[in-house]
């Protein structure tokens, strides 16, 4: 029942997506779109990852840098094809995140955290220093766009419906996972890492699973991102962004995929529309997230349905009288 | 490498390290009183470094006076954030309250933007540039006063948590906020004072720094994140093992900027950090069950 309407909400989401272009009235929106939907890709690993596992990541902006770097470099400098640049990408993200995960993931709460954080900084600095292979502060310059099959996506609106794709094909994914053995193994390891365990779930492994697949989420983002973009540059992936994607899942609900790809929408969208106020912009991002979460402590996802449940008893009630 | 480099080196990183201690030790008082890791920590640092700027230069403060207003400033904010933003929330998930210290880093940080600038300031050192000749090293004068404040802080600290009756009572609320509560604590304002303690200490930090490093209204950010990896290297929850991590962390630092490379000194710290958290998690000087108050 749960999985039909999840499966309905994907199919809405997924003709809101493809609808959304013929409503724009131009290629800015859709570049805030575009990105918005890789925000989303990296924001769903992470509703996988803090919300249903409960393992707290700061590093993923590191995962997310990994992908678009490589894939950068591999396409760029060495002149390998834009696919298979891509697919090298997220294979480099999914092995340096199952060495990350094996020791990091026997800690835990704020060690976790802390060895997160160290991870995605260190990245971050590399990106930074490395000046022969990534450029430096200055950035990595001349990424071909992406293309798909051989032809190249010349177009704004193809390349937005490519990614568009791939998250609904990320959301279709998790979704499945969340709703097989391993969803309901996560489940359990959340509530109580000793009883999953005693129920013989093998907990190391599951967690290994999550981090790995919630980077390797990361690292398709991160391609995508080098290939559209054509420039990348090390600030785009320093702690702040960790952060960002963080307070993206948590703002939209955590255990809610739905609620993290509505989170990641809303902190794209939010500096677009505060930039208007200029100076102040900073600030009121900073207020706005705290007032969200003193009023709003279950995210947007809880908040929505507290106004539904709300709405229904007074339907209800109405319908009584 | 000769000894006096190496003195210098060490000098250098016992400076820089007693300032991360320092933000450290803020971050252990409020976790323990309240459990929240404090994001906003590196921020108190800053203010404390730009007001005392301002109240120097804009407001043509003497020296001693705008450092004493500039530490002042940063303790009534430590205390309007605990009332404004931390006090409301108390009781959601800790996540919550990372990403409400998050809020409130990005807000500290966005108000010292708008009211100071972009721009990197320099404080005058306390007494003079003219560097004392030790041993063949070369010691700039701040680097005694960062020193002997920190361990005079330290010193005082100590004091106060063993010796005064507010201190025990934090303690206390460290050790369980419930019971502190039924032998008539009064756990919120000892909240309310951890956060200023916390601001206080961080922003002497601050302003100490502030002559050898330069101050804008950015620098929070990285001296959190290694104040944060010092409390972790020194024992979460500890606040001298903290102290001590700082220092640690510091000279490792300037050591590893000195042999290897200094474009790499920050990777250094957290590559360490890395490595302590995979062999020995709990820190340091990490106490894992006996908790003596």
């Amino acid at each position: 029942m749960a999985y039909r309407k999840d499966m309905i909400w994907l199919a809405f989401f997924f003709g809101l997506l493809m609808l959304a272009p013929a409503l724009l009235p131009n290629n800015y929106y859709l570049t805030i779109l575009i990105l918005g939907c890789l925000h989303a890709m990296n924001a769903v690993g992470l509703c996988l990852l803090v919300g249903h596992a409960g393992q707290i990541s700061l590093g993923h902006a590191g995962f997310y840098g990994l992908g678009a770097y490589t894939s950068s470099y591999l396409s760029t400098t060495v002149g390998l094809s834009v696919g298979l640049s891509m697919l090298s990408g997220v294979a480099l993200t999914v092995v340096v995140s199952i060495l990350v995960g094996l020791p990091s993931l026997k800690l835990k709460g704020h060690y976790l955290a802390m060895a997160t954080l160290g991870f995605g900084i260190i990245l971050s600095i590399l990106f930074t220093e490395t000046v022969d292979i990534t450029g430096g502060p200055s950035g990595f310059v001349g990424i071909p766009r992406l293309s798909l099959f051989g032809f190249e996506l010349r177009k704004d609106v193809t390349l937005y419906r490519a990614v568009a794709v791939m998250l609904c094909l990320i959301v279709w994914f998790s979704f499945n996972l969340l709703h097989s053995r391993v969803g309901r193994a996560l489940r359990a390891l959340h509530t109580s890492e000793r009883a999953a365990e005693a129920m013989g779930v093998d907990i190391a492994r599951y967690k290994l699973l999550v981090f790995v697949l919630s980077a390797a989420f990361s690292g398709i983002a991160g391609v995508l991102y080098a290939h559209y973009l054509t420039f990348i540059a090390p600030s785009s992936f320093g702690f702040m962004f960790s952060v960002e994607l963080i307070v993206m899942v948590v703002l939209g609900g955590m255990i809610s995929v739905p609620g993290a790809i509505v989170g990641a929408f809303f902190v794209t969208v939010l500096p677009e529309f505060l930039r208007a106020f200029e100076n102040i912009e900073v600030l009121l991002f900073g207020a706005i997230l705290i007032l969200c979460m003193m009023f709003l402590p279950d995210g947007m996802a809880g908040g929505w349905n507290r106004l539904w449940s709300w709405g229904k008893a007074r339907l209800s009630g109405a319908a009584h009288e | 490498m000769d000894p006096s480099s190496l003195l210098q080196y060490l000098i250098t990183g016992l400076t820089l390290g007693s300032t991360y201690g320092l933000t450290a030790l803020g971050f252990t008082i409020i976790f323990n009183t309240t459990g929240v890791i404090n994001f906003a920590q590196g921020e108190f640092v800053m203010l404390g470094g730009m007001m005392s700027v301002y109240f120097m230069h804009s407001r043509g403060f003497s020296e001693p006076a705008a450092v004493v207003l500039a530490v002042l400033g940063a303790t009534m904010a430590g205390a309007l954030v605990e009332r404004l933003a931390i006090r409301p929330v108390r009781d959601c998930p800790t996540i919550n309250l990372i990403i409400i210290t998050i809020g409130v880093s990005i807000f500290i940080r966005g108000l010292a933007m708008l009211l100071w600038g972009k721009d990197t300031h320099v404080l005058e050192p306390f007494s003079g540039n003219q560097p004392i000749m030790f041993l063949g090293a070369a010691i700039m004068p701040q680097a005694i006063w960062v020193l002997v404040i920190s361990l005079f802080l330290l010193g005082a600290l100590k004091m106060f948590f063993s010796g005064t009756i507010h201190g025990k009572a934090m303690l206390a609320c460290s050790f369980d906020s419930k019971a502190a509560s039924l032998v008539g604590i009064g756990v919120q304002r000892m909240v309310l004072l951890s956060f200023m303690i916390s601001a206080l200490v961080g922003a002497v930090g601050g302003v100490i720094l502030a002559p050898i490093t330069m101050t804008s209204y950015d620098v929070g950010i990285m001296l959190g994140l290694k104040g944060f990896a010092a409390c972790i290297l020194g024992g979460l929850g500890n606040p001298f093992g903290a102290a001590a991590g700082g220092v640690i962390l510091g000279v490792l630092e300037s050591f590893g900027a000195g042999f290897v490379s200094s474009a790499y000194k920050d990777a250094l710290a957290f590559v360490i950090l890395l490595i302590l958290l995979f062999v020995k998690p709990s820190g340091l000087f990490g106490l894992k069950d006996s908790k003596r108050v």
